[in-house]
């Protein structure tokens, strides 16, 4: 032990230090008793010096006490800190009380301009508009599925491949993977079917708008989170030539006269046929150009008709009902219209930007 | 898939026009993503050896390189050091134009003329070596001869072509060959494999044996057994297929493996007879915790369950005669028994393994391979003959002495039958909306391998074995209406477009979102949209990381939350804006916000789980409204004119400001906030006032100018029930033409009661004269005793039918001082 030193003292040491601490009152006492208890001079630090005098075993002994003692004391300022803290933000919170029934509005001062809407969601209204004025309801659903309605329902079963086009985000909810991030504005058809059968009110004529998610690395012409818009009709004697039909009605209608729509054979698990929309090229308006990769023509989205194999999953007679199906990406559509040259403005919200819609 | 012309030419006639190849490859649903040509700039380019080498004066990095094909030498400037006197390099003489468009001029560097160029192979295109010459093998090269000949490149289109996930017969040259036939109505010549014939006579004389343990797993197993094998290159011609299919060229086994897969579409796999313990293949589910390595190099532990959804861990294992495995079935072989330069003997495998299966497998491994893709998507299990007939063909022209032992080996699993159904007409026309000749349909039909045949009117058709996509009726019909509408061309499709007679129309909440963003837009406030996938940050700044739903496998490791807040997104973009000094902003989002099911009062439940048999717990959604208001005069009180704006534009008549219950929610200023109440339900609406000074100076470290943050933060659900939140009246009220008189009164009451408490007393007190209530001032101080204050407050009056009289005005003061003193304890000032 070193000289003056022992166990004992160590300890009624250290509870004088930390009643000492306890009943420090004030910024500077609290400031002066750290400066004297933790200090390089402090009676602490001098025994720690005095370590080196002693035998290995007493060293180890006394260093871990001393140690102990010296966390213990640290401790006990941080807390009176952290309570001054929390002491000093409730005093500027009072001082800050306002009372939010009594203000008057004639006490405000607003601004007098007039904001912007998104983009996106200025395209999203434009093109709900068309469909409504076509015919459709417009419907949502939630942004976080289940496997089975984003999946399963839509013919598309566990260990099925095309689902590996999906780039899917799972959540750490219930079994691994069972429960997404909505990879498509589809399962909001499945829900719409389901309810449509529940309350018996077939036909169905909707359009279902949202944001979905991708596990995609974001570039200029891809975001994780995106927005698509869905149409889905389930009504008798529809075929391919409504879907054909219906795509080509829509594209006049919301990018003008001179812009067409052409069907390519494509895969979709929920449609059978399915098939890829591609519109006129609205940079060059046909005439080929380096957006379109000298085609004249821009892939807009994907449809079919509707496989019955989702009419069973829904319970809908495919005997009697037919449909078809057709989905787009909101963005994707912001994008041609707008010529945006990088998608990732859309999410950075520079008023420079936001300003202009 | 990438398929090169002059390959594809070999099945099937094509158009003159590249143009028209790739737009009816399009229209076939063949979509072609890109073309590459090959072989140009090689014209002109010819084989030369170096007859000296002199250093040019007054430069150390090129020398003057004189070179002769067969006729005059010729010099030429070069700045590579890789070759010597005598060596075969390439020449591309003055007037070559090069792939990437470099016309070769005469040139004179330091005094010296240089006629030509000598060319690295990135230059010419053959490979990516651009450290220095091509220099060519003597053995392989004569000076004179054109570079095209020596390196075998021929000038060829290489399109690459996405195939869709219910085409796996289009996954092979074959394929696409025979889709092209059918739709230009031309013969499409099909591989007809003319292998050595095999010596001995019965499966006796074979020495393995194939067993399929898990007959539901593999289908079809064939074994071909081949002695004196001599692994060699393949032929120049078979090497380059390969490669312009994006293919590297291993030994003529590998390589005869890999072209049956990319012209007949069937995966193979070739194993070392002698390195099979046993001469035995089992095909079995492997066990838990069976180990593989595999060609690649890694090692496996095989049949080892993820967990996830739908994943039973299951393995399908090719193992040898000690019953242990060679190799992952139609994913990747093993090592072991891998072929080399000292293999004589090879098994060649040729299997149909079950799709499914192998998905699950190569998933879980993370071991897409081109033999998985294939098997994933369904192989044609009749094609396993033909390709093992096809492997030993090809693999017979560069090891001409080998023999095939005995018959293949030809063992059965579990096969689907195709599908076959009846399809008329009308079926056609019920989902084409056209009506079709049944010899069309048939023609179309039997060019891609269905079996058609016309009875009466109606067509029986059977796919063929490799369309796995299609189904038998009732579903098969359009499978079948797909592939006659394909064929046909969309485009000729007819269209029409359909009408019914109910009214479209927006779901209520998409119209209530509607007026909101309009009314905020209407008071100058901009739309932001930020992400719902979070960093750490987000959730740290809020201090609420427990209550999260993560992310299991976030695009970006340090992105792995869904937000539970507004607040996070919109701070950032303020101060992002602030950092470009445009910070002076009201920014206002309408998005959803996530609770995990496990800290949420009420969790959401689905239909869910495999086979959507189970009811799941899903994160709770809830769409909220929320307004940043970041301007330099902003704070608690414009919140409130803000949400006074919005409340006038959605007609809400009862909404009140009242203090907030509990704990204050996260993000907001505890002693500037306040819940809004519908007074009539006792919805909540939501919350405002201001950011948390604290959280605001970590989320905006540059925005230290003192300024306040305001904060309206509106659950969109409860916006848009109009059970829980309460319209003004559609009744219009005319105003009186009598003028009108105001009573000013000012109390002393205790701050715990509420202005609208005073203000409905006040109402209440003067009756139908009542036109309007308003808090015009609040006092604290001098004269009013501490825990109350003083509210001035203005009644305006005013009847329908005459001027109010001064006793019937005096009187309603009297009434209302009455009400206010007696049962709020107010005192008047």
């Amino acid at each position: 032990m070193a000289p003056g030193l022992d166990e004992s003292e160590l300890a009624a040491y250290v509870e004088d230090a930390l009643s000492r601490v306890a009943s420090a009152s004030g910024p500077a006492a609290l400031g002066a008793l750290r400066a004297e208890l933790t200090g390089r001079r402090s009676t602490l630090a001098g025994w720690h010096r005095e370590l080196g005098s002693l035998g290995p075993d007493e060293r180890r002994t006394l260093g871990r006490l001393l140690n102990e003692a010296e966390r213990a004391i640290t401790e006990a300022l941080g807390e009176r800190d952290a309570e001054r803290a929390r002491e000093a933000r409730a005093e500027r919170l009072v001082a800050d009380r306002l009372s939010l029934d009594e203000l008057v509005d004639r006490a405000v001062d607003t601004p007098l301009a007039r904001g912007h809407r998104h983009l996106v969601t200025k395209t999203r209204d434009e093109l709900e508009d068309v469909f409504v004025a076509m015919g459709y309801q417009v419907v949502e659903g939630p942004e976080v599925e289940t496997d089975w309605y984003n999946f399963e329902a839509l013919n598309l079963p566990l260990g099925h491949p095309a689902r590996g086009m999906h780039d899917t985000m799972y959540l750490d909810v219930g079994t691994s993977e069972s429960v997404v991030l909505r990879t498509h504005t589809s399962p909001v058809q499945v829900r719409s079917m389901e309810a449509a059968v529940r309350d018996r009110s077939l036909p169905l004529h909707v359009v279902a708008p949202g944001r979905v998610y991708r596990r995609d690395t974001p570039d200029a012409s891809h975001l994780v989170e995106f927005n698509q818009i869905e149409g889905l009709v389930v009504d008798e004697g529809i075929t391919f030539a409504d879907l054909a039909g219906t795509i080509s009605a829509f594209t006049s209608a919301y990018f003008g006269d001179d812009i067409s729509a052409r069907l390519r054979p494509s895969y979709f698990p929920f449609t059978e046929p399915s098939a890829e929309f591609d519109i006129t090229c609205t940079i060059c308006r046909g005439a080929r150009c380096r957006t379109c990769s000298q085609t004249g023509w821009m892939e807009l989205g994907g449809c079919g008709v509707i496989d019955p194999a989702v009419f069973a999953a829904v319970g809908i007679d495919p005997a009697r009902w037919s449909g078809f199906a057709f989905g787009f990406g909101i963005d994707r559509c912001a994008f041609m219209r707008h010529q945006i040259a990088d998608l990732r403005a859309l999410v950075d919200n520079d008023v420079r930007f936001l300003r202009q819609f | 898939m990438r398929v090169a012309l002059s390959w594809l030419a070999s099945y099937v006639p094509l158009p003159e026009s590249l143009d028209e190849l790739v737009a009816t490859l399009d229209d076939l649903g063949l979509v072609v993503e890109d073309i590459e040509h090959v072989g140009l700039g090689l014209d002109g380019v010819v084989v030369v050896q170096v007859e000296r080498i002199d250093a040019i004066e007054g430069a150390d990095r090129i020398r003057l390189v004189t070179v002769r094909d067969r006729g005059a030498p010729v010099e030429v400037v070069c700045g590579a050091w890789n070759f010597e006197v005598g060596s075969l390099v390439p020449f591309a003489p003055v007037g070559t134009v090069l792939r990437d468009g470099t016309a070769i001029s005469r040139r004179t560097m330091r005094g010296v003329v240089s006629n030509g160029m000598l060319c690295s192979g990135r230059e010419l295109g053959v490979g990516d070596d651009h450290e220095g010459l091509l220099v060519l093998d003597e053995s392989a090269a004569t000076p004179g001869q054109p570079i095209a000949e020596v390196l075998g490149v021929d000038r060829d289109v290489v399109l690459d072509i996405a195939i869709e996930g219910n085409r796996p017969d289009a996954w092979c040259v074959e394929g696409v060959a025979r889709d092209l036939a059918a739709r230009y109505d031309v013969a499409f010549h099909r591989t007809e494999p003319d292998p050595p014939a095999p010596i001995g006579e019965g499966a006796g004389s074979v020495p393995v044996a194939v067993e399929i343990v898990d007959p539901d797993l593999c289908g079809r197993f064939v074994a071909t057994v081949l002695i004196d094998v001599d692994v060699a290159e393949s032929p120049r011609w078979l090497a380059r297929r390969l490669e312009l299919a994006g293919m590297r060229p291993i030994n003529n086994v590998v390589d005869a493996s890999n072209y049956v897969m990319l012209e007949l579409g069937q995966p193979t796999h070739a194993y070392d007879l002698d390195r099979l313990a046993g001469h035995a293949i089992r095909v079995r589910r492997a066990v838990t915790g069976e180990e593989l390595e595999l060609l690649d190099g890694s090692s496996i532990e095989l049949a080892v369950d993820s967990g996830a959804i739908g994943d039973t861990g299951e393995d399908l294992a090719i193992c040898d005669g000690d019953d242990v495995p060679i190799g992952l079935a139609g994913v990747m072989g093993g090592s072991s028994s891998e072929i080399g330069p000292a293999t004589t003997s090879v098994v060649l495998e040729a299997a149909w393994f079950e799709p499914i299966g192998v998905a699950r497998t190569a998933k879980r491994h993370r071991l897409r391979t081109e033999a998985s893709v294939r098997f994933e998507r369904g192989c044609d299990y009749a094609n396993c003959d033909r390709a093992s007939a096809r492997f030993v063909e090809l693999l017979a022209m560069s090891s001409p002495g080998l023999r095939v032992l005995g018959a293949p080996i030809d063992v059965r699993g579990e096969l689907r039958r195709p599908a076959s159904l009846r399809v008329d007409a009308d079926a056609i026309e019920g989902v084409l909306g056209v009506r079709l000749g049944l010899d069309e349909v048939a023609r179309l039909l039997s060019a891609i391998g269905f079996d058609v045949a016309d009875r009466d009117g109606t067509l029986e058709v059977t796919a063929p074995s490799g369309r796995p996509d299609v189904r038998d009726a009732p579903f098969g019909v359009a499978d079948v209406a797909e592939e006659v509408a394909r064929l046909h061309g969309y485009a000729a499709l007819p269209t029409r477009v359909p009408s019914w007679p109910a009214p479209g129309g927006l779901a209520p909440v998409v119209r209530v979102r509607r007026a909101v963003r309009e009314a905020l837009v209407g008071i100058g406030a901009l739309e932001a949209w930020t992400a719902a996938i979070v960093p750490a940050d987000d959730a740290q700044l809020l201090g609420d990381e427990d209550e999260r739903v993560r992310l299991t496998n976030p695009v970006a490791a340090d992105a792995p939350f869904l937000r539970s807040s507004l607040m996070p997104g919109l701070l950032g973009a303020v101060r992002r804006n602030a950092e470009r000094r445009q910070g002076d902003l009201a920014l206002f989002e309408i998005g959803v916000v996530f609770a995990h099911p496990s800290a949420a009062p009420t969790a959401r439940v689905e239909r869910g789980g495999a086979g959507g048999g189970e009811l799941v717990k899903l994160p709770s959604e809830d769409e909220r409204v929320s307004l940043l208001l970041a301007r330099p005069l902003d704070d608690a009180r414009t919140a409130v004119a803000a949400w006074r704006a919005l409340a006038t534009a959605l007609r809400l008549s009862h909404t009140r400001l009242d203090p907030i219950a509990g704990t204050t929610p996260l993000g907001l200023h505890p002693t500037r906030c306040a819940a809004i109440v519908d007074a009539s339900t006792g919805a909540v609406l939501g919350t405002l006032g201001e950011v948390d000074p604290d959280i605001a100076a970590r989320a905006m470290p540059g925005l230290d100018d003192g300024r306040r943050l305001g904060w309206v933060d509106v659950s969109m659900g409860v916006l848009a029930d109009h059970d829980a939140v309460l319209r003004e009246s559609d009744v219009a009220s005319v105003p009186s033409r009598y003028p009108t008189s105001d009573v000013d009164l000012a109390f002393v009451l205790d701050e715990s009661v509420h202005v609208e408490e005073l203000k409905a007393v006040l109402r209440d007190a003067a009756g139908e004269l009542c036109e309007s209530v308003e808090c015009f001032d609040a006092y604290r101080g001098h004269g009013v005793p501490p825990g109350s204050r003083s509210l001035a407050m203005r009644v305006r009056l005013c009847a329908l039918d005459r001027t109010l009289s001064e006793e019937a005005l005096a009187s309603t003061r009297v009434a209302m001082i009455d009400a206010a003193t007696g049962s709020l304890s107010a005192t008047l000032r």
